[in-house]
């Protein structure tokens, strides 16, 4: 097994969840509806905890403690797809990222139960039913608003034009791919790629939304290899401020 | 002629550890203890150490720190020393493992315990939980997500109410 392909995933993967989380906790205070923002903040949560659980397991192979890792890393050490650190936008926005990213974590969790390095397995069995209570939340806000009123189609379409060549990019193919595959830690982006596209298309088939042709659509990669907009840098100052102003405080 | 019990300390056994642990509830329901809760997963005594293993109903959950510490506590006030906790996901928490006890006092507690999860694949099910307050089904699914990671938000209509319920997981 190959530690640096291994670790590579952790990370990209632990990373996604952090900036996610902190987006999604931008929503407390702010949601349309009392209910939403509790979603958001929830959901905020949950991921910040399991980028918490996906830092330790790189902890247990050498890497540094967890806050250490989120705190103090410039941008471009992060390994996030770019999709999760754009802004929140608005409501309509947020839930296609939401829908979008969250389908393809569910099925990446649901292959990594599977995965031969058994504390990532273990850990991937624990997330994914937790999982199923964030895609279960897209899913019916996009069935309901995907099919609502003119404003909210539009809204939803729209945002959905925006964000699809960002969640293709979620799937940047790593330089270790057929080695995390030939070892059993990860089938690859390439199936999950394809599982995803499947599941968005059988979800969104209910609704008034389109996708435009896949064909057509340029991935926006860049994310894993430590590429990405400014969006990213300001998100960290922000997540880190406290952090930097006493590293040593106890909590 | 009558003897004064001698204040011994009791042989450690998983038993005994198990009924010292009765005492350390959920930090957010103070009438659910973590044995009942399904938390504790394993026990095991070594040489007089006192292994335990734990794990956190959501991955996310931010008590997993003030369980442990009470966990210490208790079994310390109780003489057991030299114990050592071990947070896994080897065996992962589900809502399954809350035992009849712990559902029963989560009802009276005022939260609607969770269903076995065997039927959560199906959406339909977790529309309707069943009030804690009148044990009625005439209730609907407000949102998914409650004060708490492992809660959600129902409305009874016939207490005209709403309640939480222990997600099912």
């Amino acid at each position: 097994m190959s530690e640096i392909a291994l670790k590579e995933l952790l990370y990209k993967m632990a990373d996604d969840q952090l900036i996610l989380g902190h987006r999604n906790s931008e929503w407390t205070g702010m949601g349309p509806l009392l209910e939403e923002d509790i979603a958001f903040s929830s959901m905020a949560q949950d991921k910040v905890g399991q980028s918490l659980a996906l830092y330790t397991l790189l902890l247990q192979l050498g890497e540094h403690e967890p806050d250490t890792v989120a705190f103090t890393r410039d941008a471009q050490q992060f390994h996030n797809c770019i999709l999760v650190e754009l802004p929140n936008g608005e409501y309509d926005f947020s839930l296609i990222r939401h829908f979008l990213f969250d389908t393809a974590e569910a099925l990446r969790f649901q292959m990594l139960a599977n995965s031969s390095y058994e504390p990532l397995a273990q850990l991937a069995r624990k997330i994914r039913g937790e999982l199923r209570y964030h895609t279960l939340h897209a899913n019916i806000w996009i069935n309901q608003l995907g099919s609502a009123t003119e404003e909210s189609t539009g809204r939803l379409q729209r945002s959905l034009e925006f964000a699809l060549p960002y969640a293709l990019g979620a799937f940047e193919e790593s330089a270790y791919e057929t080695e995390l595959i030939s070892s059993g830690i990860f089938i690859g982006e390439k199936m999950l790629k394809d599982q995803w596209v499947t599941q968005i298309e059988t979800i969104l088939q209910t609704t008034n939304l389109r996708i435009p042709d896949w064909k057509l659509i340029q991935p926006v990669f860049g994310g894993r290899a430590g590429h990405h907009s400014i969006h990213l840098s300001l998100l960290l100052e922000e997540m880190s401020e406290v952090f930097r102003i006493d590293p040593g405080a106890e909590w | 002629m009558e003897y004064e019990s001698p204040n011994i300390i009791p042989i450690l056994s998983v038993e005994t550890i198990y009924d010292w642990l009765e005492e350390v509830k959920d930090p957010e329901i103070p009438v659910l203890s973590l044995v009942d809760l399904g938390v504790i997963t394993q026990i095991l005594i070594e040489g007089g150490v006192v292994k335990i293993e734990m794990t956190p109903t959501f991955v996310g959950c931010p008590a997993m720190d003030f369980m442990k510490s009470e966990i210490l506590s208790v079994l310390k006030d109780h003489g057991a020393k030299d114990v050592l906790i071990d947070i896994t996901f080897r065996k992962p928490w589900s809502s399954d493992l809350i035992s009849d006890k712990g559902k029963e006092v989560l009802k009276k507690f005022g939260l609607a315990p969770p269903p076995a999860t065997g039927v959560f694949s199906d959406i339909e099910i977790l529309e309707h939980a069943r009030c804690p307050r009148c044990d009625g089904n005439n209730t609907e699914l407000k949102t998914f997500f409650g004060p708490t990671l492992c809660r959600s938000i129902y409305y009874c209509h016939t207490c005209r109410e709403a309640f939480e319920q222990f997600k099912p997981l």
